[in-house]
């Protein structure tokens, strides 16, 4: 038989896994559509007031309290009457049927594919570019938050001594604020919006969970046999930690990012959703989020309806896929 | 047992020195002067200077440490930037509606989460011991947000069973009218990562000697698991729970934010909103340290409870 790899095995596992699988693959379909919206080909035009205020969706047909643009326009004539030639008169007939053109050239539509928001927005271009930003900030966060606690409890469980005192003492001190009231009262502190804010936020504090585990790996691995072995030739100590033991660890850390995506994921929606998120000209779930909690009350669930189901989609694929990865790669694990 | 609690409480001071040292960091250096903030929208320098003499923000930094260390001995934040509230008392009387919400909630979440999770652990491994998992994964993946505002709108608004938000004056009144909607939200949320959780604990006991060990001599199914597996898989639970609680008495934020419930989260996000910086310090420095005292009061529980456990 043919030997394989640790990853082509943990591949086979995954491949089993039908669920897992097919996790993946609406993952990948997510990366895709933030490929196509960042680059521009998709939901570029997201703040064009597309349609009616509040259209709601297609299937359900054009609602009966459309607001009628005309009519507003007609009213406005009756009034200029007060016997007196006004001066301005054809001038605003001028202006006033410039107007009226720009807005009839500018047809607004009555239904929009899954309904508009309040200033007639399309909620799907609107959940497409979301997914982009919520999308990105969870990966970034993710992957800034894994990089340092690889780097601190590789230095913590590699080095020993001093070094591990101080990683730990930061560690307890982080862990004993609750993760929440730490993000928030650092985001009270930073007083700016903003995706990169955010990123830095949940990146900066989030880390401790991947620390605790990592650190374990290296207390396991430094004694280990081609540890010693490597020592014993000359590696440096940064090259046992960082060529020879971290590939023996990566699938720790894989995991423990998936993980971190989903729960930063969740994060930066409350963050938004308070106002202390992503800025005002950009649009995530959380924001979309925000403003669907007034329009639930006038009966315009759409928006909400748009958001939760991108993001629960996306979150469910993303945990199923994180349990079915970590499955693969420690079998032992079941 | 002293020797371990002693050894404990004594490494409480590095830690609080850290938690002291990064609020301190955060706010007096990081979160810039407060004077600006506070002086309104024209500030002229007389006041920026008056307001900063009050404060103690022109004084050296370690100074300024020195202030906060004692406002944290003596539990005297002085008053709320916003509002001029004590920040003593604001916690006083926001402490009783968070508790009023807490208790019931993690009561029933947690009967209701052993419940289902023993059930699924029973049949683990079959169709619905997975379809349960996953719709646990799928519940999860919802944002607390729209559970909140589908709750609301539907049982509030809609059928118009319950107050939409408020907060009355007699403690029944609170807790059969005004919380309710508040802790069903509250056990919705928290059902699903609970049976998740609670699943794995009771799965760690299903498998152990003495489990087969009640079996072979006879007794019901029932008592087996009700009893048997049910005492040992309770221990990690009640920790489970108890490490919780320091952070959802700050976390439930979001559920007194929308149900108009004073508790202390509310006044957690009020706070943050209006950059009130005291009121945010004094809960970070207080929830640290009820982290830390509970943290050691979970070890020597689980200690009390299980004999087998070795405290080093």
């Amino acid at each position: 038989m043919r030997e394989s790899s640790v990853w082509a095995l943990a591949w086979r596992r995954f491949r089993r896994d039908r669920l897992g699988f097919f996790s993946l693959i609406v993952v990948l379909l997510y990366l895709v559509v933030v490929l196509a919206t960042a680059t521009g080909l998709v939901a570029r035009d997201w703040q064009q007031e597309a349609g009616v205020s509040f259209a709601p969706p297609t299937f359900l047909g054009p609602g009966a309290d459309t607001p009628q643009l005309a009519k507003r326009a007609e009213g406005a004539q009756a009034l200029s009457d007060y016997g007196i030639p006004d001066p301005l008169g054809p001038d605003l007939a001028e202006i006033a049927k410039g107007l009226s053109g720009a807005s009839a050239n500018e047809t607004r539509a009555p239904t929009l594919a899954l309904g508009g928001d309040k200033w007639g927005r399309d909620v799907l271009k609107k959940a497409v570019k979301g997914t982009e930003t919520s999308l990105f900030v969870g990966l970034a966060a993710a992957a800034l938050a894994t990089f340092l606690g690889t780097l601190f409890g590789a230095q913590a469980g590699f080095r020993g001594g001093k070094v591990d005192d101080f990683f730990n003492w930061l560690y307890s001190v982080l862990t004993s604020i609750p993760y929440l009231l730490l993000v928030l009262a650092v985001a009270a502190v930073v007083n700016q919006k903003g995706v990169l804010t955010v990123i830095l936020i949940l990146g900066l504090t989030g880390w401790t969970g991947i620390f605790r585990l990592i650190r374990a790996e290296y207390l396991k691995h430094r004694v280990r046999e081609y540890v010693l072995a490597a020592d014993a030739i000359g590696a440096s100590g940064a090259r046992r930690m960082f060529v020879h033991i971290l590939p023996n660890v990566s699938h720790v850390v894989l995991v423990q990012l998936s993980i971190c995506v989903v729960l930063f994921i969740k994060s930066e929606v409350i963050l938004t959703f308070l106002g202390f998120g992503v800025g005002v000209d950009t649009v995530s779930w959380g924001s979309m989020l925000a403003e669907a909690g007034s329009e639930l009350l006038l009966g315009k669930w759409w928006q909400l309806t748009a958001a939760t189901v991108a993001m629960a989609i996306l979150v469910t694929a993303f945990s199923l896929f994180t349990d079915a990865m970590r499955d693969a790669l420690d079998p032992r694990l079941k | 047992m002293l020797a371990y609690t002693l050894r404990r409480l004594w490494q409480f001071i590095p830690t609080l020195a850290g938690v002291v040292l990064l609020v301190f960091f955060l706010f007096n250096w990081i979160g810039g002067d407060p004077a600006y903030l506070l002086a309104g929208k024209i500030p002229n320098p007389e006041t920026i200077a008056n307001i900063r003499r009050q404060l103690g923000v022109d004084e050296p930094y370690a100074v300024q440490l020195w202030i906060f260390l004692k406002q944290i001995l003596t539990g005297d934040f002085g008053v709320s930037w916003s509002t001029n509230e004590r920040v003593s008392d604001i916690f006083a009387t926001r402490l009783g509606p968070s508790v009023t919400v807490l208790i019931p909630l993690l009561m029933i979440s947690t009967l209701l989460g052993m419940a289902a999770a023993m059930l699924v652990a029973y049949v683990r491994g079959s169709l619905t011991d997975r379809s349960v998992m996953v719709a646990c994964t799928v519940a999860q993946s919802v944002s607390i947000l729209v559970y909140i505002l589908v709750f609301q709108y539907f049982f509030a608004y809609q059928l118009g069973w319950f107050p939409v938000q408020g907060w009355g004056v007699t403690f029944a009144d609170n807790l059969f009218r005004y919380a309710v909607l508040a802790i069903v939200v509250g056990v919705a949320v928290s059902l699903a990562p609970d049976i998740r959780l609670y699943r794995t604990f009771f799965l760690d006991e299903i498998n152990q000697d003495y489990v087969r060990t009640a079996r072979a001599k006879g007794l019901s199914e029932a008592r087996v698991m009700w009893v048997h597996v049910l005492r040992n898989a309770a221990i990690p639970i009640v920790t489970n729970i108890l490490l919780q609680l320091p952070g959802l008495l700050a976390g439930a934020f979001l559920i007194e934010r929308f149900f108009g419930i004073p508790g202390i989260g509310r006044e957690v996000i009020l706070a943050v909103e209006r950059s009130d910086f005291p009121i945010i310090k004094a809960v970070t420095v207080y929830v640290a340290i009820a982290t830390m005292v509970v943290n050691l009061v979970a070890d020597l529980l689980y200690k009390a409870i299980d004999p087998r456990v070795q405290l080093k």
